[in-house]
C-alpha cells in the first residue's frame, strides 16, 4: 500500500515545487517506486522544474476524464528509472479535477507505487483541497516570514479538519514543518525569525532546514531537482530530510552561519 | 549586522516584533475557528424558542469555545420581565 504524502503551503512562492521535485527525487534515489504528481491545475510547473516539459502528451486531468490511461500520461524520470510524473493541465480549470476522478486515480497510482507525493497549489480552494484529502503525511514549507508562517498555520487547521482521515475518523495525517529559505546570518543578526520560533508557533516537529541558495535558481533554470546538484548544501539538506522523513536521525546541518573574515565581520557584508 | 552596528546604535531586532506579532495573530485565528453555522443555529433556536415563550432577537446569544480538549457550546437567553395580571 503506498504511502500519500502532501507538499503544502498555504502561501505562494515558498519552494513547494521545489521541495516536491527533490523529496520526490530523494525517495527514488533510496529505491522506492515514486510518483510526484502536479496538482496547480492551470499554472503547471512540476514538468519545468523536473526537466520534462517537453515530454508532456496526457496528463492527469486526461486521466480524470477518461481520455488517456494512466500509463499514458505517467513521464518517467529522466534520471531515475523508478520515479514517474504526473503532470496536470495547463489549459483547463481546477473545477476538472473531481472528488471521484481524483480518488479513482490515486487508487490506481497505490497498487503500482510505494509513495505517492502530491504537489499542491497555493491557496486554499479546491485544488489545494484535492491535494491533500488522500495524504497519509503532509510537509508545511515554511518560510521564516509572517505571512508565510501565518497561512502555514491556516493550512494546518485544513489538514485537521477537511482530509479524507479527518472525515474517516482516522488517525491524523502526519505533519512535518519544513523550513525554506533559511538564512541563518540573518537569523543570528535578529531580522529573520528562527527555526526555533518558527517551530514554537507552528508546533510541528519539524523535518528540515533548507538553506537560502543561489542553487535553487540554477537548478530550476535547468530543470534539475534540487537534490540532484551535487555537493550543494541544498542537496544534502534535502538528503537529510527524506532520511528523516524515512526515519533515520540526522543532526540539522546549515543553521548556523558560516565563519565570515575579520573585515567582513567589521565592515557588514 | 556588522561591529559597526553596535556603535551606531543596534536598532530593534525586527525577528522578536514579528514573533510577537504572529503569537497574538495565531491565538486569536485559533479560538476564532469557530463554525459558520452559529448565525443559522441562532435564528433558528430563536424560531422555536418564540413559539413558547416571547423572546426578543437580541435576547439570545450563542457562543462557542474551545476548553482545553472540549468544545463549549454556550447559549444564553433573557427573557423580559414578567408581569404578573392583576
Amino acid at each position: 500500500m503506498a504511502q500519500t504524502v502532501v507538499v503544502t503551503s498555504g502561501k505562494g512562492g515558498v519552494g513547494k515545487t521545489t521541495t516536491s521535485a527533490a523529496f520526490a527525487s530523494g525517495l527514488a534515489q533510496r529505491g522506492y517506486r515514486t510518483v510526484v504528481i502536479d496538482f496547480d491545475v492551470g499554472l503547471r510547473n512540476l514538468d519545468l522544474v523536473m526537466g520534462c516539459e517537453r515530454r508532456v502528451v496526457y496528463d492527469f486531468i486526461n486521466v480524470i476524464h477518461g481520455e488517456a490511461r494512466l500509463q499514458q500520461a505517467l513521464i518517467r524520470d529522466k534520471m531515475l528509472e523508478n520515479l514517474y510524473i504526473l503532470p496536470t493541465s495547463q489549459t483547463r480549470d481546477k473545477d476538472a479535477l473531481t472528488t471521484e476522478g481524483v480518488a479513482r486515480v490515486m487508487e490506481e497510482l497505490q497498487t503500482q507505487f510505494d509513495y505517492i507525493v502530491c504537489d499542491s497549489p497555493a491557496g486554499i480552494e479546491s485544488g489545494a483541497l484535492r491535494a491533500l484529502y488522500h495524504a497519509d503525511a503532509a510537509i508545511v514549507v515554511t518560510n521564516p516570514e509572517v505571512s508565510s508562517v501565518r497561512d502555514s498555520d491556516r493550512i494546518l487547521g485544513i489538514l485537521a479538519a477537511r482530509s479524507k482521515r479527518a472525515e474517516e475518523g482516522a488517525e491524523p495525517i502526519r505533519e512535518h514543518l519544513l523550513l525554506t529559505r533559511y538564512a541563518p546570518k540573518r537569523v543570528q543578526g535578529g531580522e529573520m525569525l528562527s527555526l526555533d520560533d518558527v517551530q514554537e508557533l507552528l508546533r510541528i516537529p519539524l523535518l528540515g532546514v533548507i538553506p537560502e541558495s543561489e542553487i535553487i535558481l540554477q537548478a530550476s533554470n535547468q530543470g534539475i531537482p534540487a537534490i540532484h546538484m551535487q555537493g550543494s548544501d541544498v542537496a544534502l539538506a534535502y538528503e537529510d530530510v527524506v532520511a528523516r522523513f524515512l526515519g533515520e536521525e540526522r543532526p540539522l546541518r546549515f543553521v548556523q552561519p558560516e565563519k565570515t573574515g575579520f573585515f567582513k565581520r567589521l565592515f557588514g557584508g | 549586522m556588522s561591529f559597526l552596528d553596535y556603535f551606531l546604535g543596534s536598532r530593534k531586532k525586527t525577528a522578536s516584533v514579528a514573533k510577537d506579532r504572529l503569537k497574538l495573530i495565531l491565538a486569536h485565528e485559533r479560538s476564532a475557528d469557530t463554525p459558520d453555522f452559529l448565525p443559522a443555529l441562532q435564528e433558528e433556536l430563536l424560531t422555536v424558542i418564540s413559539k413558547y415563550m416571547p423572546v426578543e432577537k437580541d435576547q439570545i446569544s450563542v457562543h462557542m469555545e474551545r476548553r482545553g480538549d472540549f468544545e463549549v457550546l454556550e447559549l444564553n437567553i433573557l427573557f423580559p420581565e414578567q408581569h404578573s395580571p392583576g
